[in-house]
């Protein structure tokens, strides 16, 4: 039966083929806009770390009190050093790493080659079991290593390439800042989208990875200057990177695993007890403001997918309504124009169970030869939204097979819906009436 | 005409009917939002910044190994450097000067910070004013092409250095207009004292410059966009910003020359392909992303206005056909040709009437939806006013074919069986 369908289906499209373009081009365009605005979405919201995202916790201090909050009472995103090494030092989650962005020279060994700029970070060795952090070769630093600010450095597989010619760097030095540092961990290709243990300063995205991870102590002490955002409720009373560190403005990043609710809750209980303890102490007047969201929660509230993604999706799938809409206005014009048709079948004894089939078949092809051109569409918008988005957000945008498909199904199921009311109301035509008529 | 027919035809067609206005309706909401949209980006992306861009661009270079910013031995080894390097870049001959600065307007590189009439105000408060500031030298103004409007420039011997982190105390000045004019509303900045950052000291505001754009181009530095304040100061790091105004005409030649300078200066330096940018490649990135959602919207705009008139002409077309012998009638009855084309076209007009009506409360709706939740103003009525009449101009558009075709149906054809 489903042949006959077919075949009926075919014949009445190429009756009107004016008509049939136009819900195939309508469809067509409407579910390419949506799939390539819905491409760069699913690229910048995507979940950078999913098997452990709901054990890793980004703390906030309220450091600055009710001044230096922001219309919505929340307090500074990021740390200042007095609490970031409190917090450290207390050490109560699973692992955590205070961190900061840096972007230090890099001298090639090689004489005559030109110094380059890397950029990097500079944590704890907790930060890379804690993340899952991929290594080629070597590993991460312990943390006699972080206590005892060695001089040690991981690079990145791009660095170790351009620095060693890809082979193991492991036990070799590395000159950053003009000094030595041993290498002992080579990573394999990591460049997480968003940059999630630090969109403060990588704004989230960024299509060159961190080169460079040095140990933070190691960092503070060789005044290793921080590349990211630095802000403050008043001026540094002291001069110089010791005054940054002394004063209360905040500039370190911080990331803790804590691997059940409950974990979750001693640790909230932990920073409540202690900005009270800072309260007691005098150097906070306000009542303790924390929070301690998971790493979902966190790029939601950094507003990490840019608001431009949300309402170009929003307004493509506007886009894709109205072509919907469109094709429901056509397929009922089409449809009732064979009411005759429609009649002799029902007269026959068709079921209107048949009417059904038969019409919804000619939106499902209607529907698959607009997903095929959406398809090609989609092809060409996701490869040129280089030339609109900005480069960082535009390179993550691809085309899979989950996108082909979600395209096409898309297409055939929005056609399919758009066809039932036409569908409904030509199974409705009283057989009596059409064979009267003629 | 009589509407009554129309309407009386219109209630047969009811399906058709809706589903026509409600796509004029989707269509108008969503096109005025995007045009609003566009229209917002294109009014960001021609802002000015109140630099002479044309000639000008941005060396930003790191040095290796360079001595510690925090000790008063190490910034004044630093500032050696720095002078080191700006003698030689103000010695090219395609160079007609240089001026060390932190940053430039959009590069979205930002020192930002508060000035006030009273000393030690706190900062971030009420009686605050936000400013970024440039730190720069007496080659500011013609490097950058601002433009003076009161007091004077800087001159040689107003120029301090200080470390990148130190703290010391700014005792001159030059504002922009926008900046004096919010802080001395009477027009008389020059020669008056203003207190930056919460400082006891006070600073003299020697110069007022036209206008000058902060270097943050994104939404979250609207608020002080032209309140700039410069200081004669150069920063001592472990890095240091050029900007070069090269000899009218010789920006690419300038450019080439200032990596072999600098590493005949000193060549343990880092200066990469991003090292020396023309200034309209700043400003194309920091637009970068205005221009994509300007050129986004555009092209959904433009395939949804294609699609709308489509439809219209589609379902028109399928009317067209199914009253083929009504026409006839009429048109035996004595309508003229031009009475069944003024049927159609009126019958759209109807349609598309309501339409727009629900279109301006959808659009409506659609910004207000659109401001509580991300960054957008209420759009102008021009806009959707606008957009109806450009509706029901493209309504009247998408009819017109079907309708010629329908008042061409001869007379006759009421004499045949249907």
């Amino acid at each position: 039966m489903f042949s006959y369908y077919l075949e009926l289906a075919l014949r009445s499209l190429r009756r009107s083929p004016g008509l049939t373009a136009l819900m195939v081009l309508a469809i067509g365009f409407g579910v390419a806009a949506s799939m390539t605005t819905w491409s760069v979405f699913r690229a910048v919201s995507g979940d950078p770390i999913p098997w452990k995202s709901s054990q890793l916790f980004v703390p906030q201090i309220d450091n600055w009190g009710p001044n230096g909050r922001s219309d919505d009472g929340e307090p500074p995103n990021a740390m200042g050093y007095t609490d970031a090494m409190a917090l450290m030092r207390d050490h109560r989650a699973k692992r955590q790493s205070a961190m900061y962005q840096i972007s230090p020279s890099v001298v090639p060994a090689e004489a005559g080659k030109h110094p380059l700029n890397v950029s990097g970070h500079a944590v704890y060795g907790e930060f890379f079991p804690m993340l899952d952090v991929p290594f080629k070769y070597g590993s991460g630093w312990s943390a006699s290593d972080d206590t005892n600010r060695a001089m040690v450095a991981v690079i990145s597989g791009k660095l170790n390439q351009k620095l060693f010619g890809g082979a193991s760097s492991v036990g070799k030095t590395v000159n950053i800042e003009g000094k030595d540092y041993r290498v002992v961990g080579v990573l394999d290709d990591w460049n997480p989208q968003p940059r999630f243990y630090d969109v403060v300063n990588t704004g989230g995205f960024s299509t060159n990875g961190d080169d460079v991870f040095l140990p933070f102590l190691t960092a503070i002490q060789a005044s290793m200057p921080n590349d990211g955002n630095t802000n403050c409720n008043a001026v540094p009373e002291e001069s110089g990177f010791v005054g940054l560190q002394h004063s209360e403005c905040v500039w370190i990043a911080y990331m803790a695993e804590l691997d059940s609710a409950a974990a979750a809750t001693s640790y909230r209980n932990y920073l409540n007890d202690y900005a009270r303890e800072q309260q007691q102490a005098g150097r906070f007047r306000w009542a303790p403001n924390g929070r301690l969201r998971n790493l979902p929660e966190w790029l939601d509230n950094q507003h990490v997918v840019p608001s431009d993604t949300k309402v170009s999706l929003l307004v493509a799938l506007g886009l894709l309504l109205v072509c919907l809409v469109n094709t429901v206005g056509l397929l009922l014009a089409k449809f009732l124009r064979r009411s005759g048709e429609i009649g002799v079948r029902r007269a026959l004894g068709a079921q209107r169970a048949a009417i059904y089939a038969q019409f919804l078949t000619e939106a499902g092809i209607v529907g698959l030869a607009g997903g095929v051109l959406g398809l090609l569409l989609t092809g060409a918008g996701v490869a040129s939204v280089g030339w609109v988005l900005p480069r960082d957000i535009a390179a993550l945008a691809r085309v899979d097979v989950s996108l082909l498909l979600l395209t096409l199904l898309v297409a055939v199921v929005a056609t399919m819906l758009a066809g039932l009311y036409p569908t409904f109301r030509a199974s409705r035509v009283q057989p009596a009436w059409q064979l009267k008529s003629n | 005409m009589k509407l009554h027919p129309i309407l009386a035809a219109l209630r047969k067609h009811k399906a058709g009917t809706v589903l026509i206005a409600l796509q004029i309706a989707l269509t108008l909401a969503i096109v005025c939002n995007a045009v609003f949209i566009i229209g917002q980006r294109i009014d960001r992306v021609n802002r000015t910044t109140g630099l002479d861009e044309s000639d000008l661009f941005l060396v930003s270079q790191q040095w290796v190994g360079a001595p510690n910013a925090d000790s008063a031995d190490g910034v004044e080894k630093l500032d050696a450097m720095q002078r080191e390097d700006l003698a030689a870049l103000r010695q090219l001959p395609d160079v007609a000067s240089v001026a060390p600065i932190n940053s430039l307007p959009l590069l979205n590189s930002s020192w930002t910070g508060s000035v006030s009439h009273k000393p030690g105000a706190q900062l971030g408060g009420k009686d605050n004013t936000r400013t970024a500031y440039y730190f720069t030298d007496e080659q500011m103004l013609s490097t950058l092409g601002a433009r003076l409007v009161a007091g004077r420039a800087f001159n040689a011997g107003d120029v301090q250095h200080q470390g990148f982190r130190d703290r010391r105390d700014r005792p001159i000045a030059i504002i922009t207009q926008q900046l004096a004019d919010k802080l001395f509303p009477k027009g008389d900045a020059v020669g008056k004292v203003m207190y930056t950052d919460g400082s006891n000291a006070p600073t003299t505001i020697i110069g007022v410059v036209a206008r000058l754009q902060i270097p943050a181009s994104g939404s979250w530095g609207n608020d002080f966009a032209w309140y700039s304040t410069l200081i004669p100061t150069r920063l001592d790091a472990n890095f240091a910003r050029y900007a070069v105004r090269a000899k009218p005409g010789r920006l690419d030649a300038a450019m080439r020359a200032v990596a072999p300078t600098l590493y005949k200066v000193n060549p343990m330096r880092v200066l990469d392909d991003d090292s020396v940018k023309p200034f309209s490649d700043i400003r194309a990135r920091a637009y970068r992303a205005d221009v994509g959602m300007a050129i986004l919207m555009g092209v959904i705009c433009l395939i949804l206005l294609c699609v709308t008139a489509a439809g219209i002409v589609g379902l028109t077309s399928f009317w067209v056909g199914q009253r083929h012998r009504q026409i006839g009638v009429r048109r035996a009855l004595g309508a003229r040709k031009i009475d069944i084309l003024h049927y159609f076209q009126i019958e759209n007009l109807l349609i598309a009437g309501v339409g727009v009506v629900i279109g301006v409360l959808l659009a409506l709706g659609l910004n207000l939806w659109l401001m509580s939740h991300y960054e957008m103003t209420r759009i102008p009525l021009s806009y959707v006013l606008t957009g109806v009449l450009a509706m029901l101009a493209i309504g009247q558009a998408a009819v017109f074919a079907p309708a010629r075709r329908a008042s061409n149906v001869p007379p006759v054809v009421a004499t045949r069986a249907a």
